[in-house]
């Protein structure tokens, strides 16, 4: 198949100038080997990279009737919705895309953290994922305040504000990101402006992931590397069939989503246009900001945590702990090739971190629970327990066990792992 | 690097060499610097423009305002709290020490008038707005005001007591100018 496609005169003619299709065949195609031994986690790479297609597509369709000026961007939006031919598809497929595009990643990242995708040879691939990442975090933010309701202006309030929290340069910050004394129609303009350029920064990075992954290619559940040809399966037709499926399945629950619960992941309290008189009773971010969210809350002044960083409060605000912690909390990531100290790349192998693995994926999700919630009572505990253990994990739990823990016996090669299974 | 070198200038290699490090620094030095400025321009139209700028100021007639009740005005986009305070609330303001708070400071310093205070309603936390103008409002702890947002609890003086926020509530620039009309800016 792939040796009729390179004779036929057009694609060598094209060839021979620039060869793209060999480039593509070396990168996607029967000319790119991979392991052979991908399960259904490895599908959400791709379904990320199509979503990032979708809003980029849905994006450009949306500005063409946005207005992005405080007096009339909700109306906009509303307009999109109701004259607009397919407005409401539009942008019903943009704001729920935004949520699967979290849902993706944060499987995409956990995948990596249990089959150890992130260590070496892979440590830039997956830093390149945690900026990939950040930037989606800003884009998605900005993208929430355009549509000038009341939890676009607050959030966006709340966010930039944490910036003051700096030592002395904080407030010129402030200043600096609204272009005012206020989030203001200055704000809304470069957010917009912003909002746009953003997604093509995040093709870029994704140019430079795709890179990195190829250099040495998958990992896989084993987290053994591949020894020979009979450990691996061209990726097409194999892999791109198998990834087109899982688009498609993926599409399926996407479209329920737009078509029948299209504000599910939303707020109600952003269909009220932004009041800068009147906050919210109750902020809350976007669903995949809560966990950060309530890790930023957790620093209050009488947090131990708090009093251990700040040394008794003397080094930094609470407030200016809390921004570190919502930071670090990403950020810390990037060291994870080099706190993990296991040669053992699969949990499937490493029976203790196996389970502490799972304990941090739920202390994520409660965390993201708690972030919901008022910051009040019960709630306010609970989230400084889940934010001391989420450090802990990363800071010390990981580099123990991976010390400590005797790994399972590793099978010899992806073959043979899978002819001892009895296949 | 010989056939580069200037004898008859009588130039040895030495000195060529070095004369070529020192214009590749000169050059790199005056690049990079030129271009590092060329970037102020670009950060500071991102400043408050001059329009935005340009002061305002925002007349209040309090005498509207009855013992115990509170308005909201706007100044440069942000709420201000006019309150009347009562005898009560002065007393308990004035009663805490001032060396036991989060953000030291007597109520005296807050006001120029005992029963009017007037404070920015912008939490130093994060820049909610916080509850307890209207009555029916939750006022916090301290009876006085209470930001939702996460919880910060401000006294009759708007100070901070309790809570995430670092600050008391901010004193704007104000002059009475006369008994009933305050302007704030
Ligand atoms: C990384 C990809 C992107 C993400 C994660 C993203 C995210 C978001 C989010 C969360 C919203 C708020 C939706 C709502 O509540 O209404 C939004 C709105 C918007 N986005 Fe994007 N976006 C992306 C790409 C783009 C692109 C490439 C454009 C092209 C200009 C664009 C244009 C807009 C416009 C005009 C709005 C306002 C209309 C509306 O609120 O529906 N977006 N975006
Ligand atoms: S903004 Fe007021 S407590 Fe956070």
């Amino acid at each position: 198949m792939a040796f009729k496609f390179f004779e036929n005169p057009v694609v060598k003619w094209v060839e021979y100038r620039m060869p793209v299709f060999s480039f593509l065949d070396h990168s996607l195609g029967s000319s790119y080997p991979t392991p052979k031994n991908l399960n259904y986690w490895w599908n959400f790479g791709s379904l990320a990279g199509m979503i990032l297609v979708i809003m980029i597509v849905s994006g450009i369709v949306l500005a063409m009737n946005y207005t992005p000026h405080v007096d009339y961007a909700f109306e906009s939006v509303e307009r999109i919705m109701r004259d607009v031919n397919y407005g409401w598809l539009i942008r019903y497929i943009h704001m729920n895309g935004g949520s699967a595009f979290f849902i993706c990643v944060y499987i995409h990242l956990f995948r990596g953290m249990y089959f150890g995708s992130y260590k070496e040879p892979r440590e830039l691939l997956w830093i390149i994922g945690v900026f990939i990442l950040l930037a989606m975090m800003a884009t998605a933010f900005m993208g929430y305040v355009l549509p000038w309701g009341q939890m676009s202006f607050w959030g966006a309030t709340v966010i930039t504000n944490l910036f003051s929290a700096i030592p002395f340069v904080g407030d010129s910050i402030v200043t600096l990101l609204w272009g005012g004394f206020s989030v203001d129609n200055p704000t809304l303009n470069r957010f917009f402006s912003l909002h746009y350029l953003m997604p093509f920064v995040i093709v870029g990075l994704v140019v430079f992931h795709i890179w990195a992954l190829h250099m040495h290619r998958s990992n896989n559940p084993l987290g053994i590397d591949v020894k020979g040809p009979e450990d691996m399966i061209p990726f097409h037709p194999y892999y791109t069939v198998k990834d087109l499926f899982g688009m498609g399945v993926f599409m399926l629950i996407f479209m329920f989503f737009v078509f029948y619960a299209p504000n599910f992941f939303g707020e109600p309290d952003n269909y009220i246009k932004a009041n800068p008189l009147v906050t919210p009773p109750h902020i809350v971010p976007e669903w995949y900001f809560l966990p950060y969210y309530a890790i930023l809350r957790a620093f209050t002044t009488d947090f131990f945590l708090y009093q251990i960083v700040s040394l008794g409060g003397f080094l930094m605000s609470a407030k200016l702990a809390g921004v570190l912690a919502m930071f670090a909390s990403i950020l810390l990531f990037l060291l994870l090739p080099w706190l993990d100290r296991s040669k053992v790349r699969s949990n499937r192998f490493r029976p203790i971190n196996f389970w502490f693995f799972w304990i941090f994926f739920l202390d994520c999700l409660f965390l993201g629970y708690i972030g919901g919630k008022p910051a009040e009572g019960s709630f306010i505990i609970m989230g400084q327990i889940a934010t001391t253990y989420y450090f802990a994990h990363i800071i010390l739990i990981i580099p123990i066990v991976s010390i400590l823990e005797r790994p399972k016996p590793i099978p010899e090669s992806i073959s043979s792992a899978v002819t001892a299974a009895g296949h | 690097m010989s056939d580069t070198a200037n004898p008859a200038a009588g130039i040895s290699d030495e000195e060529e060499k070095s004369r070529r490090d020192f214009l590749i620094v000169a050059t790199s030095v005056v690049g990079g610097l030129g271009t590092a400025l060329a970037v102020w321009p670009f950060v500071h139209s991102m400043n408050p423009a001059k329009d935005t700028l340009a002061l305002s100021t925002t007349e209040v007639d309090l005498s509207p305002i009855e013992e115990g009740q509170s308005i909201t005005v706007t100044w440069q986009g942000k709420p201000v709290f006019v309150r009347n305070r009562t005898a009560a609330e002065i007393e308990t303001a004035r009663s805490v020490k001032a060396a036991d708070l989060i953000d030291p400071e007597t109520d005296e310093a807050r006001v120029q008038k005992a029963e009017w205070l007037i404070m920015v309603g912008v939490c130093t936390h994060l820049g909610c707005i916080p509850l307890g103008q209207k009555a029916g409002e939750p006022k916090g702890d301290y009876d006085g005001w209470f930001c939702p947002c996460h919880g910060s609890h401000y006294d009759t003086s708007g100070r901070i007591r309790k809570g995430p926020a670092p600050l008391n509530l901010p004193i704007p620039a104000y002059e009475f100018l006369d008994d009933s009309i305050v302007k704030i800016g």
